[in-house]
């Protein structure tokens, strides 16, 4: 029996929608089909906080009396983008001063959700319309006009496991790999990540409402890089790094509960992002997919100290117990993205759809399908 | 009783075997976790000795009769526990197994008594929530 977005949103209103975690699910789907659970469950919520380094924010500073058209742009020391019209910035997350290697863009964001201040030094030529040629001052969240958040590439579909095989420590944004695979490294929150409970985007996509950083966010595209026609094993998952999501949500509403800045040693700086996705149960189908567990996801081991070379698969209930061997080598595995976080996402979402606070929408336009990845030569 | 130890051995003392003298004359049980020492200059080891108090007391004291600096190692690693989001990163790092996270609750956990102040765990939070606290005697 099929439900409709409509349907799910009526039952919402009425504060009568079955909400529950993936991992609430996954655990009901050991004693329930999916058919029981189409039937009886709703919305599905998902939840993951990651560092997710393809991230930014786009400020509008607005004008100033006499008014600057900002051809160079520098928050804090470091230089943002002067190319998008007068008084409008992006701000990147790995934005940073070459000098200061420790706080850079995202630690703009940060401080904008914060409602940190922030010294702004820009520089025009002056135009006949715009005649002011410099100006330095001070802005912070509640000053500037927008401050939205807009993320080319979140929330990866199941990101590869890291380890290294040389005998030097490597410092990367999967942190710090230690000598000959003594540990690995793995970035997903597993049966509660957003894009492994609906691995083929039935319901997500350009449109689809979620939980962003601590408040109402919106995919807004695929994100880059998105890649969905990796192989998959016998429950539908990729198993390898696949699709992404594109965000976008106002700053302005945001916690640095699920947003912090990071620093990651000899690689560079990367924004913790908060998402969580909620999933309408519409049909058997999408029950099947929610009831996704831990030890059925299966991810591929990369070694990064030997160009990215494919080691062998492992799943997840795996790497959570802290050990999996690899041609008979022991390796101690934690992971890097705070499943701690995931959990609250979920179950904050979960709250929010309960309370009739928060309604579902229907992707106004579906994600690509048969897409796959060019390298650049 | 066991002791942590920072044993900091001038350049004229690194040609003994002042361990070894521990060892057969006051049966100090020696589990070294982390060694710096070149022949002909200074060199540090960071110790745990085992042994009776007045054992230790009387091994101890031979040490610095060679100019062997002792320093209990009442320094220690210490996390903004507000700030930290249990991403894991520093549990990764961390060959010792003071800091580890996992089931039930995914959130980070540390226990002092384990930690071999490597240090891996200030470069490797990417918050940098970690910080070396001095002891009142600066050691």
């Amino acid at each position: 029996m099929a439900k409709t977005y409509s349907e799910i949103n009526e039952k919402i209103r009425e504060g009568r929608a079955v909400v529950l975690t993936a991992e609430e699910v996954s655990e009901l789907a050991k004693t329930l089909s999916p058919a029981e659970i189409a039937e009886k469950v709703d919305v599905v919520t998902t939840g993951t906080f990651g560092a997710m380094c393809s991230s930014g924010a786009i400020v509008n500073f607005g004008h100033a009396q006499p008014p600057i058209r900002m051809e160079k742009i520098e928050l804090n020391g470091i230089r943002t983008s002067g190319g998008l019209a007068a008084v409008d910035t992006y701000i990147g997350a790995t934005d940073c001063n070459p000098e200061r290697p420790e706080y850079g863009g995202a630690h703009l964001i940060e401080d904008l959700v914060a409602g940190r201040k922030i010294t702004l030094e820009a520089w025009g030529k002056g135009t006949d319309c715009y005649p002011r040629k410099y100006i330095k001052t001070t802005i912070d969240r509640d000053t500037v006009n927008e401050a939205i958040l807009y993320n080319p590439r979140n929330a990866y579909q199941n990101y590869c496991v890291a380890t290294n095989s040389t005998d030097k420590i490597k410092h990367t944004y999967m942190g710090t790999l230690l000598p000959r695979m003594a540990n690995a490294s793995y970035s997903t929150a597993g049966e509660l990540s957003p894009l492994l409970n609906d691995p083929e985007c039935r319901t997500i996509g350009l449109g689809t409402r979620i939980f962003l950083c601590g408040t109402e966010g919106y995919v807004s595209w695929n994100g880059t890089q998105f890649h969905s026609t990796k192989e998959e094993n016998e429950y539908g998952i990729p198993t390898s790094n696949a699709r992404t999501i594109a965000v976008i949500g106002d700053m302005k509403k945001m916690s640095t509960e699920f947003l912090r800045a990071a620093y990651y040693e000899k690689y560079g700086i990367s924004l913790f992002v908060g998402i969580g996705v909620p999933i309408p149960i519409l049909d058997e189908d999408m029950a099947r997919r929610v009831s996704i567990r831990n030890e059925q996801i299966e991810t591929t081991i990369v070694d990064y100290g030997d160009g990215n070379r494919q080691l062998g698969k492992t799943n997840y209930a795996a790497l959570r117990t802290g050990e999996i061997t690899l041609d008979g080598k022991k390796i101690r595995t934690a992971p890097v993205a705070s499943i701690a976080k995931a959990r609250k996402i979920a179950q904050i979402l979960k709250e929010w759809i309960e309370r009739g606070e928060f309604q579902l929408t229907e992707p106004v336009r579906p994600m690509p399908t048969g897409t796959s990845l060019k390298t650049l030569k | 009783m066991t002791k942590k130890l920072i044993l900091s051995f001038p350049a004229q003392a690194t040609d003994r075997s002042l361990t070894y003298d521990l060892v057969k004359r006051w049966d100090i049980r020696i589990n070294i976790l982390k060694a710096e020492i070149e022949v002909g200059r200074e060199g540090k080891l960071l110790v745990e000795l085992e042994a009776p108090e007045e054992a230790l007391a009387e091994g101890l004291a031979y040490l610095e009769g060679y100019g062997v600096q002792v320093s209990p190692v009442a320094n220690k690693i210490s996390r903004d526990e507000k700030l930290c989001v249990d991403c894991g990163n520093c549990a990764s790092a961390c060959v010792s197994g003071a800091l580890t996270i996992g089931e039930p609750d995914w959130m980070l956990k540390f226990d002092p008594e384990k930690c071999i102040m490597c240090k891996l765990c200030l470069k490797t939070c990417p918050l940098k929530l970690f910080r070396i606290e001095f002891a009142g005697d600066g050691v």
